[in-house]
């Protein structure tokens, strides 16, 4: 659709408006991989709180404006072998680089952090590749 | 009190951003990495758009010594490039293109997406409990430096 790339411009104002505010306010980084992950492995438990509501947040304002919304299918595959790969290779993955779109991404590549820019090249251009892979030649996806 | 109100806030703003820009939208998103399909631009605008603020932020960084709230601002970041990062980052792009889903979205969209959501962030949650133990293995096989 012809306008949705000023959704995106104005949804991603909001995203990094959002990381502003946690870095400003709270000091930290707002990654969603590491305020979920330091919940998982306990490594982030002295600020637990902080992190579920960051998470609260996260989870609530899409109900909030759903029925503000035109187009809301989230198009997910209903293979649910292809969804347990992949959540387990995107958990295993953003732990391991320690972050993922919104903390090299967003947090990352605007400090031209050189972390955060190999990171984001990796991950794009492995997603690249993986689409070709599992759409144009296995077909699974 | 400060900081969890910080926190609510952020998060609010972050789950409205990702919802209103359709990075909820899983076809979006692999419609962007898909250069041989038709492809779709938003991903770029969103990131850009993302940017903007968050350069500001950096800037206005600084200027201060601590938070809002007293904490203790980032330090510089590191500039190592280790195994972990690289591996790391090759795996989670290839779980973002096979679903569509990074894991801010998979929160935003847990609670209308239906039971494919569930299952997803339930494999996310599960790896990053594997996580510890994979990136221990990485550390024995290329011992850091």
């Amino acid at each position: 659709m012809p306008i949705d790339w000023i959704w995106g411009l104005i949804g991603g104002l909001l995203i990094g408006t959002g990381g502003a505010v946690y870095l400003l306010g709270n000091g930290k980084i707002m990654g969603a991989s590491g305020i979920i992950g330091g919940l998982v492995d306990g490594s982030g438990l002295n600020t637990k709180w902080e992190r579920i509501l960051f998470l609260l947040g996260v989870a609530v304002m899409p109900v909030v404006l759903y029925p503000l919304y035109r187009d809301v299918d989230t198009h997910i595959t209903d293979n649910y072998w292809v969804l347990i790969a992949a959540g387990l290779l995107v958990g295993i993955g953003t732990r391991i680089a320690n972050g993922c779109t919104s903390g090299h991404g967003v947090c990352g590549m605007s400090r031209l952090s050189v972390r955060g820019i190999v990171a984001t090249c990796c991950y794009i251009l492995a997603g690249g590749l993986g689409v070709i892979l599992f759409r144009h030649i296995l077909g699974v996806i | 009190m400060l900081r969890h109100a910080i926190a609510l806030l952020s998060g609010g703003l972050f789950g409205s951003g990702l919802f209103i820009s359709g990075m909820t939208d899983t076809a979006k998103v692999q419609g962007w990495l898909d250069v041989f399909g038709d492809w779709d631009p938003t991903l770029a605008f969103v990131m850009g758009g993302a940017m903007i603020p968050m350069a500001l932020a950096w800037w206005m960084r600084s200027k201060r010594v601590t938070a809002l709230t007293g904490e203790p601002l980032p330090p510089a970041p590191s500039k190592e490039i280790d195994t972990k990062l690289i591996v790391g980052s090759v795996l989670f792009g290839i779980g973002w293109g096979l679903a569509g889903l990074c894991p801010g979205p998979s929160i935003a969209a847990l609670s209308y997406g239906g039971p494919g959501l569930y299952v997803f962030v339930a494999a996310m949650v599960t790896g990053m409990a594997i996580a510890p133990f994979v990136r221990a293995r990485l550390d024995r096989a290329v011992p850091a430096e």
